[in-house]
């Protein structure tokens, strides 16, 4: 059997960074098999694999391959994606750092093999370049997740947030697949490109039944990156689940939903861009409004940050609708930043939780006298959320709204300028809980010198990239431009 | 005799739909469970009939991956449903509300 008919020697280098993580996922899995007591050493083995797949992807940058006959594309588009999913699968891993056990659970080997089952699940999902291959690692990633949010399978919460995630996540594979399929039906093809010059050359099937696709597939994508109104169950997905598993679930897949949605609507529908922009400001609109809103009742940390999570979405919306360089690069910039500002919050509040303390606003009176460097690091990923100058969140939000205004979303904006006036209300909450209120027991946190560093830089890189962003701005406009 | 193309996407758009009201209305987990896969099953049959309209096998291929995604997807709900049933005693959805504020 000559087996070139089917790859070639380069199409396996292209997708080294998948291998090398599949590699230690079941080198992981094999330490746990033989030696179950050692946890270092499965924590080291998952990063080691993180950063060497890192390394390999980020020797891509600069240069764009076309690998297995179409099916997968190599850009600055996905190495950047590449990066930003293995930086948060590290943090990620780091913060795990005894935290099961601290809630009363027990880190297995499984937990770290998952945590690279999904980035490589991530990864496919914007290198893909074909409906099937977007499906294959949205798949690959939300299995991994439905696990990783049960992990704690003794506890009702995380038991509660597993089924709902597994049976929501399941309803929009079904949305997404019909939709995919009615696309394919319509055009006779699943590759982007093909599907773009049928469109284009109207040599399609049938005209409601690709736009009920698009429908169907944009439903999909909804459920999955939690747009109103198909967000209902991010809240409980996001308090039930281990909160170092929270952490990764509201960065990186949410980064690969929009990645890999902006990639299906800019490569194989540019030509219907205005049959569904109205959807798409609506749904925006709505995300942005909603999101907010219930996010300012919540009394649970966790839950506050899922809606919060909610409305960054209907931000980012915003920056799909624009569709043009600038609108990529923006949401490149934006997906970036919201990724450290969540792990960092994330992370800080799976070092202070407890058994049932630390997840609720009361529980955080009084910690900036016993703990001022956590404190400041909190305060500092609230305002960064918030969008306050001179964070990143601010550079992040401005880039944004000044690519929208630029195409004439002018009410839009004033709109989603009033709703982050509104969030300043529940970030600057937290904060005014930990430096103006007093209390008599103050959460503990659980020092480690490898989380102080990560939290340590997380913020830093907040601060940085707040005061000079210019450097992270070339990177992400030469990431969407060779994409477009 | 060849079936017709709409003869197919009428019946799988149908089989869809069932699954939709069935995740909506039923309350068993494991009914819910079923109605997924419903919808997975009526995703194959339109697959197969578009396939089979374009004379590609596109289609045909991609019916396996998702029979292989719908295996995996139930081997790991169950787990969580065992998981879930050994801590609760039930698998009605509306007892899943532990998490309101």
């Amino acid at each position: 059997m000559d087996l070139s008919l089917y790859f070639t020697r380069q199409d396996l280098w292209g997708i080294l960074p998948e291998i090398v993580l599949l590699v230690g996922a079941l080198i992981i899995l094999s330490i746990e098999l033989f030696a179950r007591s050692q946890r270092a050493a499965m924590l080291g083995v998952g990063i080691l694999s993180l950063v060497i797949a890192g390394g390999f992807a980020s020797k891509n940058f600069g240069s764009s391959f076309i690998l297995f006959q179409g099916m997968v594309t190599l850009n600055d588009y996905s190495t950047f994606f590449d990066l930003l999913y293995m930086t948060a699968g590290i943090v990620t891993m780091v913060i795990s750092y005894n935290y099961l056990e601290r809630k009363g659970g027990e880190t297995r080997g499984e937990y770290f093999a998952l945590i690279l089952f999904a980035t490589m699940g991530m990864m496919l999902m914007t290198r893909g370049n074909d409906l099937v291959i977007i499906f294959l690692g949205m798949e690959l990633l939300s299995l991994s997740l439905y696990v990783l949010v049960g992990f704690l399978r003794h506890d009702v919460f995380s038991n509660e947030s597993a089924i709902k995630y597994l049976l929501l996540g399941a309803f929009a594979t079904g949305f997404f697949l019909f939709g995919a399929v009615l696309v394919y039906g319509t055009t006779g093809t699943t590759n982007f490109q093909h599907i773009a010059s049928a469109i284009t050359n109207n040599e399609i099937l049938s005209d409601t039944l690709l736009s009920l696709g698009i429908g169907l597939l944009l439903v999909g994508f909804a459920f999955k990156v939690a747009l109103v109104p198909f967000h209902m169950w991010s809240p409980d997905v996001y308090q039930g689940a281990p909160t170092s598993v929270t952490a990764f679930l509201c960065t990186a897949p949410k980064a690969a939903g929009f990645g890999a949605l902006l990639k299906v609507f800019l490569v194989a529908f540019p030509a219907l861009h205005a049959d569904w922009q109205d959807l798409l400001w609506a749904l925006a609109l709505l995300t942005m409004i909603v999101g907010n809103i219930s996010a300012l009742v919540q009394t649970n940390v966790k839950r506050m940050l899922a809606f919060s999570s909610v409305t960054h979405a209907g931000y980012l919306c915003i920056g799909i609708l624009v569709l043009n360089e600038m609108g990529v690069s923006a949401i490149l910039f934006y997906l970036l930043v919201y990724s450290v500002m969540n792990l960092g919050a994330f992370g800080i509040i799976s070092l202070l939780e407890k058994e049932e303390k630390g997840v609720n606003f009361k529980d955080y009176e009084g910690l900036a006298s016993k703990h001022p460097w956590l404190s400041a690091s909190l305060a500092l990923f609230m305002l960064s959320l918030a969008g306050f100058p001179p964070t990143a969140g601010f550079v992040a939000k401005y880039t944004l709204f000044s690519s929208a205004i630029s195409e004439g979303y002018i009410w839009l904006i004033i709109i989603a300028i009033l709703n982050t006036l509104v969030s300043v209300y529940y970030y600057v909450r937290l904060i005014v809980n930990m430096y103006m209120r007093t209390s008599e027991e103050t959460l503990v946190p659980f020092l480690h010198p490898l989380l102080s560093v990560v939290i340590f830089i997380l913020a830093i890189s907040i601060m940085f990239f707040g005061v000079l962003p210019g450097w992270l701005i070339d990177t992400v406009t030469q990431a969407a431009r060779i994409y477009t | 005799m060849v079936v017709p193309l709409e003869h197919v996407i009428i019946l799988s758009g149908l089989l869809f739909s069932i699954g939709v009201m069935g995740v909506l209305f039923r309350r068993n987990v494991i009914i819910i469970f079923m109605s997924i896969e419903l919808m997975l099953n009526a995703v194959n049959l339109a697959l197969v009939g578009f396939s089979r309209y374009h004379n590609n096998v596109d289609g045909q291929v991609f019916v396996f991956l998702v029979m292989t995604l719908a295996a995996a997807e139930v081997s790991v709900g169950l787990a969580i449903i065992v998981a879930l049933f050994r801590n609760r005693q039930t698998v009605n959805i509306n007892e899943m509300n532990l998490m309101k504020n």
